[in-house]
């Protein structure tokens, strides 16, 4: 009979398990646009384990020290996209970032860039989800394989591997957030609304390329990316919006068909 | 006209220039640099009709390319109608008058006017 030997804990991994919690400082921006309110930040003492996320803190917050925190958040498992903001400088899902992944005493928690702000964390999405409207986010073509005449449309594996990883695009906005083009051009498209076109140009089954080419061809559409690609580097969902840029230029410049 | 017909141009002239600039560079090391700024052979370019012409379309491809990339930029830097159609036609106008006080030089030195 085999026996399995279970390895015995080190002192320090036994004090993380049965120790008490680690402390650490959450630093919250807060402001109030609206009313004027400059941003300032508010500092509070969290008891962490090594599994607490940033937005576990700051419902820490919330629940303990001060109700008023605006956060938007919901699914908590990066899947809704909502809970986008600065962590530690760097944009970030707040469910999917572990504070002990921060390594850091010190976690500050900011609105994300590139986004009017709300209240606190809470960013205005209207434009991100303007821009992706824009894009015509949906198969395009006169037929439709939902009347009882049509046929299901086939595509290969190869086919939907095209744009399968576009797809993943939950709108959390942290590209946006992190363009540096979209720091100083408002009217930019953005890494978002750009990657989400080429989604469906890149679809085998859409028939409105040329109208979604019309639309990012504009002098604050797709040529004023410069390929910084930090929008894929903080991407949560491993799309890479920097790359479907440049594939999509590749159908206006006449590489691709 | 669409903005990638646009940075199509702004691509080709970045091309065609660095090919250029490359013949200009090279036709200075054909000689002593400091030889190749003497007032009589910088003429002489001029009235050799094949350089001349190459240092003209160099001068617009030059012209095209930075003053379509400062349109660019200005144009990420401040956003608004009335703003975008001033630098269009204020860099469309700068290329044109780059262009033409360009030329001026070239033929005035090539027929020996000075």
């Amino acid at each position: 009979m085999a026996v399995v030997a279970v390895p015995k804990p080190s002192e320090e991994s036994k004090t993380k398990i049965t120790g008490q919690p680690n402390t650490i400082t959450l630093r919250i921006s807060r402001s109030n646009p609206s009313e004027g309110q400059e941003a300032a930040f508010s500092e509070f003492q969290i008891p962490v384990q090594k599994w607490t996320t940033v937005l576990e803190a700051i419902l820490y917050v919330k629940q303990n020290f001060d109700h008023s925190v605006a956060v938007r958040y919901s699914c908590r498992q990066a899947s809704c996209g909502s809970c986008g903001m600065k962590i530690n400088g760097k944009p970030a899902l707040a469910c999917y970032t572990k504070i002990s992944e921060l390594n850091s005493n010190v976690v500050t928690v900011e609105p994300m860039n590139n986004f009017p702000i709300i209240r606190d964390l809470a960013v205005d999405f209207k434009q991100l989800i303007s821009n992706h409207k824009k894009m015509k986010p949906f198969i395009i073509r006169e037929d439709s394989e939902v009347t009882p005449e049509s046929k299901e449309f086939i595509q290969t594996p190869q086919d939907l591997e095209k744009y399968l990883q576009f797809s993943y695009c939950i709108k959390c906005g942290l590209c946006n957030s992190a363009c540096p083009t979209m720091a100083t051009d408002t009217s930019f498209i953005g890494p978002q609304g750009l990657a989400q076109a080429y989604r469906y140009v890149a679809d085998n089954r859409d028939k409105g390329k040329d109208e979604r080419l019309k639309i990012v061809d504009d002098s604050h559409g797709i040529w004023r990316c410069h390929f910084a690609g930090s929008c894929s580097q903080v991407c949560p969902k491993g799309v890479d919006p920097a790359m479907a840029i440049q594939l999509l230029r590749g159908y206006l410049l006449g590489f691709r068909k | 006209m669409r903005e990638s017909i646009i940075m199509k141009i702004h691509y080709g002239t970045a091309l065609g220039a660095v090919a250029l600039v490359a013949v200009h560079i090279l036709m200075r090391m054909s000689q002593k640099f400091s030889d190749s700024l003497q007032y009589q052979n910088v003429i002489a370019n001029y009235h050799f009709l094949p350089y001349a012409l190459m240092l003209e379309v160099l001068l617009i491809l030059l012209s095209v390319h930075g003053f379509n990339g400062l349109r660019v930029i200005l144009l990420e830097l401040k956003q608004g109608s009335t703003y975008e159609k001033m630098i269009n036609y204020g860099s469309l106008a700068a290329m044109a008058i780059l262009i033409a006080y360009g030329s001026r030089t070239i033929l005035m030195a090539g027929m020996g006017v000075s």
